[in-house]
């Protein structure tokens, strides 16, 4: 076992490199110009100005000769300067990087809860109604466009009923407490905001279900087939046989058999999470990294662009590995491959 | 006394619930890709009728802020859409395959510089991967579906590499290369005939997930450009029409079913491949 975890942190920077040079050299492949997006219109047909540009932001220089300036900046974390802001890439991605964050695990808390309830309940009342239900909310989770869903929802829960409120993370009123972790809702309970810190709750609900629910439908079918297996065993017999009432058998000695792959599933669906997020957050006008990449692509902002992408990759990259780390040491039998 | 034994016409067991419905879904698409022209009322990229009308018998899903009829840039929607899942499947698994088989059968250091650039490509979200790719490749649903290749054939390199590793220690293969076949007609003969069911399988149920990369692309403007009608950007055409919510429903609606009948057909033919799980 610790030769395999050995191998894969071996594995890592090789990864990161590979990671690197291919969202560089993809991003080079380029038919529209990247000038377009820094020099005027008007500009275009001054020489002087777009050899001046080509120059400020180093495009007169050969590709290899970019790359390597690019990785020896990376290494001291420079991701360069954004053509759109303005500003470093780096610090743009760290800015936006909590509200991503605060989705993403308000979206998983949503998916899990709904996921293992759904998936115990399948599995319980396996092969009946509840069942049948529970496996087309999963599948249903799993067609649904997120940004068509994001849109629907907004306008039934917003505009035509008024129970939620509209996209953004807070009331655009509000006064905004200081920026001390990026999470909105602890930042409002640090500067003791309560009604805030509830607004910043109340915002993330529609996003965090619209993103959650395809993770709780995977999360259910797998927690099903596992509870299915589970609950034929002798020892649940055993529970029983000695007086257990069912909700203790079921939760106390099925559930708790079935968290290994739970957990892993739970790590897996970060990647889909990821791209999920950046539907998400361009429908609820949520200021993250999934908005940022968007604004980018459309700008033709190459350095954000690849920027975002190294980011995520790395942070993809990462939770896959901590992920398999995990299984396999929680699970000693797997073979390793 | 002489018994007329009489037997019965049995559902054969693969033929479960949810394929069935998920194949009908497909069929009705399929009807709908090859016949838009004949089944839709109006003309897709003509005005029909006043902006922003709701629903009516004249027009069943309203018109959109160019006063075109929802219904029938919805019906002619599938043919942007079926057709393109299709084609970036059949690419990825073609490159995908070959890639993954030439791995598998040689090894050595072209097999691993495969595996690895498989790994790398991989290691990113592949929905960043792809808008990476598109916007550097400009707007257009061509492009959009190479940078979809792009990210989709690792997928099918990774499955053909494991199958070929898998059969080639197989006892036929053995006995194929003892008798003197050349390493060409064992791989093509007696290796990757035996390799196949996985990989198709696992190629129609991404289908689903291709046409949903293929709308999130082109609802955030990196996919189809106007006039074309296509879901993705005809639900973003609504996102600006807000308060016309049957602007984005047709479009919606048929993401939602044809990705539905895929995964109803994955779901069944997961059932029927793991049977422990029904």
């Amino acid at each position: 076992m610790a030769r395999y975890i050995l191998r894969r942190l071996i594995a890592m920077p090789f990864l990161v490199l590979g990671i690197v040079t291919l969202a560089f050299l993809l991003t080079t492949v380029t038919k529209g110009d990247p000038l377009t997006a820094i020099v005027s219109d008007r500009q275009m047909n001054d020489p002087e100005a777009v050899a001046a540009a080509k120059a400020r932001w180093g495009l007169d220089r050969s590709l290899p000769e970019r790359y390597l300036i690019y990785v020896g900046n990376l290494l001291s974390g420079d991701l360069g300067t954004s053509f759109i802001t303005r500003r470093p890439v780096a610090q743009d991605v760290l800015f936006r990087l909590p509200a991503t964050l605060e989705l993403v695990i308000a979206a998983m808390l949503v998916g899990t809860t709904i996921g293992i309830t759904l998936g115990v309940l399948a599995a319980y009342f396996h092969n009946t109604g509840i069942d049948h239900l529970a496996r087309f909310f999963a599948l249903f989770g799993s067609s649904i466009p997120v940004f068509w869903l994001g849109l629907a929802l907004l306008y039934v829960f917003s505009v035509k009923w008024g129970i939620l409120p509209g996209p953004g993370r807070i009331d655009p009123r509000a006064d905004l407490p200081a920026m001390v972790t990026g999470f909105m809702t602890i930042d409002t309970l640090l500067a003791g905001k309560i009604r805030l810190f509830f607004d910043a709750l109340w915002h993330l609900i529609l996003p965090a279900f619209v993103l959650g629910w395809a993770v709780a439908g995977t999360i259910s079918r797998l927690v099903r087939a596992n509870m299915l297996e589970v609950l034929d065993r002798e020892f649940i017999l055993t529970a029983r046989a000695k007086g257990a009432g069912e909700f203790r058998v079921v939760v106390r000695h099925a559930l708790r058999n079935t968290l290994v792959p739970t957990l892993t599933v739970i790590g897996y669906s970060f990647a889909y999470l990821l791209t999920g997020a950046i539907l998400t957050e361009t429908v609820f006008s949520w200021p993250g990294m999934g908005s940022y990449a968007v604004d980018a692509a459309r700008g033709l902002d190459m350095p954000a662009i690849i920027g975002v992408t190294i980011v995520g990759g790395v942070v993809f990259l990462l939770t896959n590995l901590i992920t398999d780390i995990a299984y396999v040491i929680a699970n000693p039998r797997v073979r390793l491959g | 006394m002489t018994a007329l034994s009489i037997t019965p016409i049995r559902r054969p067991s693969w033929l479960t619930l949810p394929l069935t419905i998920g194949a009908v879904i497909i069929l009705f698409w399929l009807v709908v890709t090859v016949l838009a022209p004949v089944l839709s009322p109006y003309d897709p990229l003509e005005m029909a009728g006043r902006r922003l009308q709701a629903p009516s018998w004249a027009h069943w899903l309203g018109t959109d802020a160019l006063g075109r009829d929802v219904l029938s840039r919805t019906l002619y929607g599938a043919f942007h859409s079926l057709p393109i899942a299709v084609i970036v499947v059949a690419l990825s698994v073609a490159i995908g395959a070959t890639l993954g088989a030439i791995s598998g059968f040689i090894g050595g250091i072209i097999g691993a510089a495969i595996m690895r650039l498989v790994d790398v490509t991989l290691s990113f979200p592949p929905m960043l991967l792809a808008m990476a790719v598109a916007a550097s490749l400009g707007p257009g649903l061509e492009n959009a579906a190479v940078a979809m290749v792009i990210v989709w054939w690792p997928v099918y390199a990774r499955l053909m590499r494991a199958q070929v590793l898998e059969v080639r220690e197989r006892e036929h293969v053995e006995a194929a290369v003892a008798s003197g076949a050349s390493d060409s007609r064992v791989l093509t003969k007696h290796i990757l005939p035996l390799c196949w069911t996985p990989v198709l399988i696992s190629a129609t149920m991404d289908l689903g997930q291709v046409i949903l990369l293929a709308a999130s692309l082109s609802f955030i403007g990196l996919g189809a450009t106007p006039p074309t009608p296509e879901w993705g950007s005809m639900i973003s055409d609504g996102a600006a029409q807000f308060y016309s919510w049957w602007v984005a429903l047709g479009p919606g609606l048929a993401i939602l079913t044809i990705v539905l009948g895929f995964n109803f057909i994955g779901d069944g033919l997961h059932d029927y491949f793991d049977p422990k799980s029904k």
